[in-house]
């Protein structure tokens, strides 16, 4: 058993920042095992994609080059990955906690009959040579450190929470294709069509900076002025439980216990009080800016930054100083 | 059209969490327990095709400790027809592998068309029992649905399924098949008062790990594939500060600290 794989996951050719993160954490690992580092690439006409995933240290890369990965299904991509992890024995198999990852990483764990632990925030080396991998748990109320009793060691990792190391495009990788097998190629559940998000902007969970908005945004068209912000940032647009219960806001945005945990740069909170399972949900963000009438709003425990006052008068403020300070840069 | 609900009892959202003194655990006195917002979906979306289609059964399951009966009580109230609970010590700190085997296990035995569950237990935060049971029973999954249809001739679904970036994925599969339920895709029901008159009169069939052909002298936790060290505490977070001044004022100084402080911008 050898090998640390990292799941090269990709949209439209360009390969998830979360997959340099994981490489850039697990070569750590491999050079501390004496393992080789390798990046799985599925897709069709993706061998192009190789160099960049050496240059973040892959030493091999498995490349299975097929129109049928062409189009993503869990049961097409568990059976191909699980077919590879059969023949190549790698003792570990690291992946993002995207929708991609977390959809079809549990079955390839399911058919190598070993276990996966979900949305790692971290991971090392323990005593015996086993992978410790640390995860939230009750949104982010606790954390707790697991490992994995089984073969290989599975892990689905949370974008955004590890370093990049710096790329070097010197590095050569030695490229293994693989062939699909005709078991892999039965799709029971097939994808009709890819329904774009009305936004462009980038997801909660992938995104460096989150504006979010609570009850005391008052209506959905208030909103306005957080999208605004965020627009001019690259940032994404996150809601209160509150927010979306009265309807201000898409289910897709809300952070927290019932909805998403993040962890970007900076979480700006606009009239969000801060109830615990909110909390939950943005507490690991680096920096946290939050703008409330309330001053004994719970928010303001945590937040690194906090503006007491109007936040329909403040934000529109704080859209307007960036904007002067971009435009310097 | 015959249908399984899986789900699971945990704490309420609102509770605070607190730690074992030797971080083996957390301290479950005192805790307010609830069924699983997810799997609230999940049961209401049975329900709904059930009512739909005029006819099926609804089943809901559970493994869990003796409490959890009464998170399956308040499904039956919401209108499950059958309850079933996996209920030994023996799963004692199983985890999702474990629980999935035992859930499949006892699945493999009830005759059904669709098997829906939460999308993850907003405990454990694992979301992936489903795909273990869709393993073991060779069915296909689409989790994360926030739409679902049955076609007419109950063969086949159309789901949708949320992705990145507000875009979802429009999923056809063959029945039988495995959901999980994500927030969106419907408003639970409460349970009606007569629904819970009736729901107290049902039967809840009890499942122990023999039942399930678990040999007496393996261990839930031992078989168990993801093994807990221990548990933590979130790191504590350095007190931040309040800018004080006019609005004018409070935005300049902190654009300029998130420039020059934070260095994020």
């Amino acid at each position: 058993m050898a090998g640390i794989w990292v799941f090269a996951e990709h949209k439209e050719k360009k390969i998830k920042r979360v997959v340099f993160e994981i490489l850039s954490e697990a070569k750590k690992i491999a050079v501390s095992k004496g393992e080789p580092l390798c990046a799985v690439l599925f897709g069709y006409g993706i061998k192009d994609l190789s160099p960049e995933l050496a240059a973040y240290g892959a030493e091999k890369i498995f490349v299975v080059d097929d129109e049928i990965l062409d189009s993503y299904s869990n049961e097409s991509y568990s059976a191909v990955l699980a077919d590879l992890a059969r023949n190549y024995q790698p003792s570990i198999i690291l992946g993002g906690a995207t929708a991609m990852g977390k959809d079809f990483l549990p079955r390839v764990a399911a058919k190598l009959d070993t276990g996966i632990a979900s949305d790692c925030v971290s991971f090392s080396v323990d005593e015996d040579g086993r992978v410790t991998f640390r995860r939230p748990v009750y949104a982010g109320k606790a954390l707790i450190d697991v490992y994995c009793d089984g073969m290989p060691q599975m892990a689905t990792i949370r974008p955004n929470v590890l370093d990049l190391a710096e790329p070097d495009s010197s590095r050569k990788s030695e490229i293994i294709e693989w062939q699909v097998s005709q078991d892999a190629r039965k799709i029971r559940a097939r994808i009709k069509e890819t329904i774009k998000g009305a936004s462009s902007r980038p997801d909660l969970t992938e995104a460096r900076i989150i504006v979010s908005g609570g009850r005391a945004m008052k209506s959905a068209d208030n909103f306005k002025i957080l999208y605004d912000l965020a627009d001019l940032l690259g940032a994404a647009v996150g809601a209160s439980r509150a927010a979306v219960d009265s309807g201000y806001a898409s289910h897709d945005m809300q952070v927290g216990q019932t909805g998403k945990t993040v962890t970007p740069n900076l979480y700006i909170a606009c009239g969000i009080s801060g109830a615990i399972q909110h909390l939950a949900g943005m507490r690991t963000s680096k920096c946290i800016v939050a703008i409330n009438k309330d001053p004994e709003a719970p928010i303001f425990k945590i937040a690194d930054y906090g503006i007491v006052g109007d936040l329909f008068k403040i934000v529109p403020l704080l859209t307007e100083e960036l904007k002067k300070i971009l435009k310097e840069q | 059209m015959n249908i399984i609900v899986c789900m699971k009892q945990v704490p309420d959202t609102e509770t605070r969490i607190k730690l074992k003194p030797d971080f083996s655990g957390i301290e479950t006195e005192g805790i307010k327990y609830i069924i699983n917002p997810y799997d609230e979906f999940a049961i209401e979306e049975a329900l709904r095709i059930k009512e739909r289609f005029g006819q099926g059964q609804v089943t809901i399951i559970t493994l869990g400790p003796q409490r959890a009966t009464e998170a399956l009580r308040t499904g039956l109230a919401m209108g499950a027809d059958e309850a079933i609970h996996i209920n030994d010590p023996f799963f004692e700190g199983c985890d999702q592998y474990l629980t999935a085997k035992a859930l499949g296990r006892a699945i493999k035995n009830i005759p059904y068309d669709l098997i829906l569950c939460g999308r993850q237990a907003i405990d454990d935060d694992s979301a992936q029992v489903y795909a273990y049971i869709a393993e073991f029973l060779n069915l296909p999954y689409v989790s994360f649905v926030i739409k679902l249809e049955i076609s007419q001739d109950r063969k086949s679904l159309i789901a949708h399924r949320v992705i990145e970036g507000g875009a979802f994925e429009v999923v056809e599969s063959p029945l039988p098949a495995i959901i999980s339920a994500t927030k969106g895709l419907n408003e639970p029901r409460y349970a009606s008062l007569p629904g819970i008159m009736k729901a107290k009169k049902k039967e809840i069939k009890n499942l122990t790990a023999s039942d399930l052909g678990f040999a007496e002298d393996e261990s839930g936790s031992g078989g168990s594939k993801i093994k807990i060290k221990k548990y933590y505490y979130p790191p504590q977070r350095k007190p931040g500060r309040i800018i004080e001044g006019e609005p004018e004022d409070a935005v300049r100084e902190l654009v300029r600290l998130l420039r020059e402080e934070a260095k994020i911008i």
